[in-house]
């Protein structure tokens, strides 16, 4: 009973959704963007709802979702930390921060707390070069990093 | 004089001067002063900005699209974040510009999800032109309407290259398209599309402004102007200068201040890597492709262990479309790491090089057919300390 209308919620948050975007087809990523951001994924059921909505496959939409490196089809942690592993910040020194983020979240990359809090992820150039190393947490930026600031920060979300 | 530091766009402009400057010219006129400035693309290619909009304005069609690149993702760069932060209404007017001179009514801005912080920004500044009657319907009272949407990636590097990005907007999973068909032809829902690197758009009113003739006394012959460059990596003084096109390798090492350097990354993770012997060479479309980004690195630094993050790159970010670039991309990373533990063969490495030279002929778009650009630059430019190095293990693999 309980699980019947918590499914049926979802369904009435993904048509209003798509509802916004008067089911668009072109308009499916940016769709895509709204729902992975209300639940932090985009669950399988999330997905066929979508491919209901706007009457295309559901293969296609999973084709899309697993393309872009923001939409996540698994469930993630409330905040992602995503670290720029690319060659100005790896020349800045990020390995010294991935080493204290690891330590301090008790996780590797790829990993998630056990609490739900943190997603630990890599991520190329966000375009912070010239201050690495640098990262994003969610959509905020941080930069000019050492293994101390960087935890700090983390500290902040909690 | 190359070397000296232009301030183009880090010149002050009065928000609109340069769009009523344009609508008092014909839509040909303006295509000719942007032909005759002989301003190209900042955003990588260098294709000439004025050919571009002839050829969307040529293209016979009830709608048409103006597409600003806002997906700056190139390794090194990020002379459009500060662009996009700190003169968006330039953009905005060179793109409306665009938009009257090709008949187009509608402007989008790709922005990459990374950047998504700036989103905030960006609406305001196109509240405060909309305000101005700088965008909107009766554009300075006139007859011209034009307005831009914002539209946020998502994370793939990919989107930057136009057609990758046009599938992206459409909704797509961002895989490039063959062409022809140009954008400029079918782009956006199958409309003439001009797509345009931030930078590009900069350019535009200032043009408009003080003429042709005044932006072609800057930079070379082939390529005129100035240039936004993103400096990074074994420098004092990291950061974006406006330059004047054709500065050398050398003059841009003194400026930021950099201190015994071994080899200068050009244009990013998809240019080219110069040593020493190269750093008189200008930068310009003509013999170092400027592109946005140059990453500099000083003696201490292992150049095949730069090579690795930069075929790392390539690997995560090929799209994975077409096999000279899916394959191609993984062998090449696979024979950096032999040649890491000393176990790749000169023979193997030969096999190495075809494979690049075949990635770049046979790729589908710009990713595949530039990510072998590294790689051979690397290893001919740094042989002394990349070959046969000493064995890490003696097991051998593959
Ligand atoms: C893999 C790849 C990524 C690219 N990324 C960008 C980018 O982030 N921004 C950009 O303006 N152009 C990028 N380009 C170039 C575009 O395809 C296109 O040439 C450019 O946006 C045209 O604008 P312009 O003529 O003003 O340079 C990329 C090309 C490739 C092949
Ligand atoms: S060259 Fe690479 S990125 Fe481009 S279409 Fe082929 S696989 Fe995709
Ligand atoms: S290399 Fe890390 S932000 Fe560009």
């Amino acid at each position: 009973m309980k699980l019947e209308s918590q499914t049926q919620n979802i369904a009435r948050a993904v048509k209003r959704v798509c509802d916004e975007y008067h089911s668009r087809r072109e308009k499916l990523l940016q769709i895509l963007e709204e729902l992975n951001e209300l639940y932090g994924y985009l669950s399988e059921y999330v997905m066929k709802e979508v491919a209901k909505n706007l009457d295309m496959q559901v293969s296609e939409i999973y084709g899309v979702a697993t393309f872009y490196s923001f939409l996540n089809t698994k469930p993630k942690g409330k905040n992602i930390i995503r670290l720029c592993q690319t060659v100005s910040c790896e020349l800045a020194g990020k390995q010294r921060i991935a080493n204290a983020l690891e330590n301090e979240l008790g996780i590797r990359f790829g990993e998630t707390t056990p609490d739900g809090m943190f997603s630990l992820e890599y991520t190329n150039c966000i375009g912070m070069c010239n201050q690495g190393p640098a990262m994003l947490i969610n959509d905020d930026v941080y930069y000019n990093l050492d293994p101390e600031k960087a935890v700090d920060i983390v500290e902040k979300y909690h | 004089m190359a070397g000296k530091r232009k301030q183009i766009l880090f010149s002050a402009l009065e928000p609109g001067l340069g769009l009523k400057k344009a609508l008092e010219h014909t839509q040909t006129e303006i295509i000719d002063i942007i032909k005759l400035s002989r301003l190209r693309g900042r955003g990588g290619a260098g294709f000439p900005t004025g050919l571009k909009w002839d050829l969307a304005y040529s293209a016979k069609a009830p709608k048409k699209f103006i597409v600003c690149n806002a997906d700056e993702g190139e390794p090194g760069t990020f002379k459009d974040r500060i662009l996009l932060n700190e003169h968006a209404k330039k953009i905005f007017e060179g793109m409306a510009i665009a938009g009257y001179a090709v008949g187009s009514q509608e402007g989008i801005i790709y922005l990459r999800a990374e950047y998504r912080y700036l989103r905030p920004v960006l609406v305001q500044a196109i509240d405060e032109l909309r305000k101005a009657h700088l965008l909107g319907k009766k554009i300075l009272g006139s007859d011209f309407q034009f307005d831009i949407d914002i539209h946020l990636g998502a994370g793939a590097y990919v989107c930057g290259e136009e057609t990758a990005l046009i599938e992206s907007l459409e909704g797509k999973r961002g895989e490039a398209r063959n062409k022809p068909p140009y954008p400029t032809e079918s782009g956006y829902m199958g409309y003439p599309t001009v797509v345009n690197n931030v930078e590009t758009f900069c350019y535009v009113p200032y043009i408009l402004i003080e003429g042709a003739a005044w932006f072609q006394k800057f930079g070379t012959f082939e390529s005129t102007g100035s240039k936004l460059f993103s400096i990074s990596g074994d420098v004092k003084k990291p950061g974006v200068y406006e330059l004047e096109m054709g500065t050398t390798v050398r003059q841009v090492l003194n400026l930021v201040e950099a201190s015994d350097t071994k080899a200068v990354q050009v244009g990013g993770a998809s240019g080219i890597c110069v040593a020493e012997k190269d750093f008189d060479k200008p930068l310009a479309f003509e013999s170092l492709p400027p592109g946005g980004s140059i990453i500099v690195f000083n003696r201490s630094r292992d150049m095949l262990n730069v090579l690795k993050n930069f075929m790392e790159f390539f690997v995560e970010e090929s799209c994975g479309q077409c096999t000279p670039c899916r394959e191609g991309t993984f062998r090449l990373l696979e024979g950096v790491k032999l040649m890491e533990q000393g176990q790749c063969s000169i023979h193997y490495l030969r096999v190495l090089r075809e494979l690049a030279e075949t990635m770049k002929i046979s790729s589908k778009c710009g990713l595949g057919q530039m990510a072998p650009n590294p790689f051979l630059s690397i290893i001919d430019n740094f042989k002394g300390e990349i070959l046969a190095r000493d064995r890490v293990t003696d097991s051998i693999p593959l």
